[in-house]
């Protein structure tokens, strides 16, 4: 988001109270992809807790980012089955493949990787999630082949961007 | 065009009901509405089959059948359906009214499928599933093993009714318990048959659940009302997903269970907690619950008896600890998710200080069963001390992956080996890991375990929300006792020292082990510090988590002395330990390999045998995993 852009209308959904600070940020999360330092600020005046009390939630809870994630998300599965089937295999070929760690975004804002405990879809073991769709059975080629995808879709966006 | 949709032509704004009479006329006019001989097609649309594209099936098979001009009904999109449990087969298909399975069914199948079945009513033979054993094919659910050796009370309706649809669910009998509780038992009467019926917490620990709500009534009297009801759907046990298939799958059983709950204790509101992985059961369990309050079952004046109840969900942030049910209540009031001491049990003193009952969904999804036909028809299943049945999600190394409800007390064997279809190769499996980070493992010796609360905790794992993840020769003890350690060291809240900093230090014990280095006399610091964190953790994540890592030591002692003893790792996993071969009888040359290889240390021309330089390997399995005819070994 901009700076100063208003959340208005994330904000008039939930009472002013404290309860609802978690339902705000996570809709702040799911429009922006992260929280900015000035969203923050919005959601705490709103739900009328300190600024430390938003960032003592966003920092607790694994799902809240504070920096701009990624055009793509890739989640890695590190549930017990597709680990016992490779899940850090799957974690690493993705760093060395994106050169970034878990958790990281890469400096073109492409890619988002993270690991997620359990998606709950072990029959799919190992599975990853790449924005919101499942994949499985993931092996070091199958990465490659949707790694080359996205590559793709990203490069047709920038096309149609520069043609516009 | 046929219509292809809808169930029945009843609209559900014509109806808010207000009676238990109002719900019986309405179930009976939407069974008339329905022509039993009508042919019905219904796609799974869990997770699994989802993933595997049972959308297009489901898609291409509208289309096909809006070509072909027949009057069928197929559960189309993701609104419309449920997971049939059979995951590893999927996407399914069932035929009704013959009720044939088809399994692993592509789009591009579904126009045999019309062709055949519906309009020839032949079998597609090659669709059906075949017994491994037998090599038989299987034309119906109900004589596929897998499903055959299940008792499905919990489950019945999951993957039969249409989850979206309230109609469906009051078809096959949805909300009769709630009606029955309302208009002929007292609450006292609904509290004293659940805690006859001997129904215990499917969340993990157990607890009798009439109990739990005994407790609370005692905590009103002392402190008066408000009380709070709460469905802990906040399912974090890797490899669990019971509950999220019965969130997503039949959502109003868990919304009526919950309500009747709330009848028994005089509660106004209530909270459902769901993990914000499971977007799908949120969205199925709003749409539950606007429904629901479209029929008069939820809200003011419930079918006009005077209670009203109404409830919220709150989607979880991604944090395991709440779970834990102090944590749980700290999140729903919007801070962090930190446990408390329970010096104060939160039946007395939970959300937002008041009297709570906190129940897992399963235990809810099992109330209305428990009203409906008697606590002795419930406690007639199942062992004495655990009733009824449980859910599982079998996984991991198992021919059969998907979901197994079973009565209490049968043995470990039956659901992993006779429902399972055991290891794929057909090895013995090497253990099976229940209760998830919390439980522990049962060795193949003592596969004929009986499956209930006090038989696991005897044998040192536990119920937990019931993952059981089978592993098989493959699978290293003390990488599993790491791998859930670290899980639990990322997802410790930090507030207690025995849980913070005790899990770390057994997790860096395990790394040396993991490294070759480290003593026998270690291995009994481990188990000491062990009963530290038991003994000294806050809340239920601290003290259990030693658990995995004492049951493996308790069955592999063997394994954990060849780590540390003769500096090698039998299942071939720990990488400090390991050298990647090729088998050069096995090996074609088929360059799979060297072409995967991030480091590029393997050799060799095409059709010719490869070589791993082991001075430049990194360790990291790819050439294992991409390689076809098993060339690849580990020494």
């Amino acid at each position: 988001m901009h700076q100063g852009e208003l959340l208005d209308d994330i904000l008039d959904q939930y009472p002013e109270k404290p309860e609802y600070l978690i339902f705000l940020l996570q809709d702040i999360q799911s429009k922006y992809g992260y929280i900015s330092q000035d969203s923050m600020g919005q959601a705490c005046e709103h739900a009328g807790v300190p600024l430390t009390q938003g960032y003592s939630v966003a920092t607790f809870y694994q799902s809240f980012r504070l920096d701009p994630s990624g055009e793509h998300d890739i989640r890695v599965c590190m549930g017990t089955a597709c680990h016992l089937k490779g899940a850090q295999r799957i974690v690493d070929d993705l760093s060395r493949k994106l050169n970034i760690k878990s958790g990281e975004t890469t400096q073109d804002l492409r890619y988002t990787l993270s690991t997620v405990n359990c998606v709950g879809a072990c029959a799919l073991a190992p599975v990853i999630v790449v924005d919101e769709e499942y994949k499985s059975g993931m092996t070091a080629k199958k990465m490659d082949k949707q790694l080359k995808i996205m590559e793709n879709e990203l490069t047709e966006d920038t096309k149609e961007q520069g043609n516009a | 065009m046929p219509d292809l949709n809808t169930a029945t032509a009843i609209d559900l704004n014509q109806w808010h009901l207000k009676s238990e009479q109002d719900l019986i006329e309405l179930q009976k006019r939407i069974i008339e509405s329905t022509d039993p001989n009508r042919p019905e097609i219904v796609v799974c649309h869990g997770t699994g089959c989802l993933a595997n594209a049972s959308d297009k099936v489901s898609e291409a098979l509208k289309a096909g059948l809006a070509k072909a001009g027949i009057n069928a009904k197929v559960m189309p999109g993701i609104k419309k359906t449920g997971c049939q449990g059979f995951c590893s087969r999927g996407p399914l298909v069932l035929i009704r009214p013959q009720g044939l399975f088809y399994q692993q069914v592509k789009a591009r199948d579904a126009d045999e499928i019309i062709e055949k079945t519906l309009m020839r009513g032949e079998i597609v033979k090659r669709l059906l599933y075949k017994d491994p054993k037998t090599k038989k094919a299987i034309a119906t659910e109900q004589e596929i093993p897998f499903y055959k050796l299940q008792k499905r009370v919990v489950l019945k309706n999951i993957g039969k009714i249409d989850p979206t649809d309230i109609l469906d669910t009051i078809s096959s009998g949805g909300y009769q318990a709630l009606a029955k509780a309302l208009t002929s038992m007292t609450p006292e009467q609904v509290v004293a048959e659940v805690e006859k019926s001997g129904l215990r917490g499917r969340g993990g620990a157990g607890f009798p659940a009439g109990r739990k709500w005994r407790s609370a009534l005692t905590a009103i009297k002392k402190k008066g009302r408000p009380v709070y009801v709460v469905v802990n759907g906040d399912e974090g046990d890797p490899g669990a997903f019971m509950d999220r298939t019965i969130m997503e799958g039949d959502p109003h059983s868990v919304l009526e269970g919950l309500i009747i709950g709330a009848y028994a204790l005089g509660a106004q509101n209530g909270y459902l907690y769901v993990r914000a992985e499971y977007p799908l059961a949120i969205k199925h369990l709003e749409k539950a619950m606007e429904q629901a309050r479209c029929l008069g079952l939820l809200g003011e004046n419930i079918l006009n008896t005077g209670f009203s109840f109404d409830a919220r969900i709150n989607r979880g942030a991604g944090a395991f600890v709440c779970g834990e049910s102090t944590a749980l209540f700290t999140s729903i009031e919007g801070k962090p998710g930190n446990p408390r001491p329970k010096y104060v049990r939160s039946v007395e003193e939970g959300l937002w200080g008041r009297p709570t009952v906190l129940n897992n969904v399963e235990t809810w999804a099992n109330v209305p069963l428990i009203i409906r036909k008697g606590a002795n028809w419930y406690s007639g299943l199942g062992v004495s001390n655990s009733t009824g049945t449980k859910v599982f999600s079998l996984v991991g190394k198992v021919n059969n992956v998907g979901l197994v409800e079973v009565p209490m007390g049968v043995p470990v064997s039956r659901i992993v080996e006779e429902i399972g279809g055991g290891v794929p190769g057909g090895a013995p499996f090497k253990a099976v890991q229940t209760g998830g980070p919390s439980g522990g493992c049962i060795p193949y010796s003592l596969k004929e375990t009986p499956v209930d609360f006090d038989s696991l905790t005897k044998a040192g794992s536990m119920m937990g929300s019931g993952a059981m993840i089978v592993m098989d020769d493959s699978d290293c003890v003390v990488d599993v006792g790491r791998y859930f350690l670290r899980f639990l060291e990322e997802e410790s809240c930090g507030k207690c020292l025995p849980c913070r900093l005790g899990l770390s230090r057994m997790r860096e014990v395990l790394d040396r082990f993991s490294q070759g280095k480290g003593s026998e006399k270690e291995i009994d610091d481990l188990i000491n510090l062990s009963q530290a964190i038991v003994d000294g953790a806050l809340c239920a994540l601290g003290s259990s988590a030693p658990n995995p890592v004492l049951t493996t030591i308790r069955y592999f002692k063997d394994e954990y002395l060849a780590h540390v003893q003769d500096q090698k790792c039998p299942a071939g996993v720990c990488k400090d330990l390991i050298t990647y071969r090729i088998d050069e009888e096995k090996c074609t040359g088929c360059t799979a390999c060297s072409k995967q290889c991030p480091s590029n240390c393997i050799s060799g021309e095409k059709k010719k045998i490869h070589v791993i330089d082991a001075s430049s390997c990194i360790k990291c399995g790819i050439c294992k995993e991409s390689c076809k005819f098993g060339a690849v070994l580990t020494v």
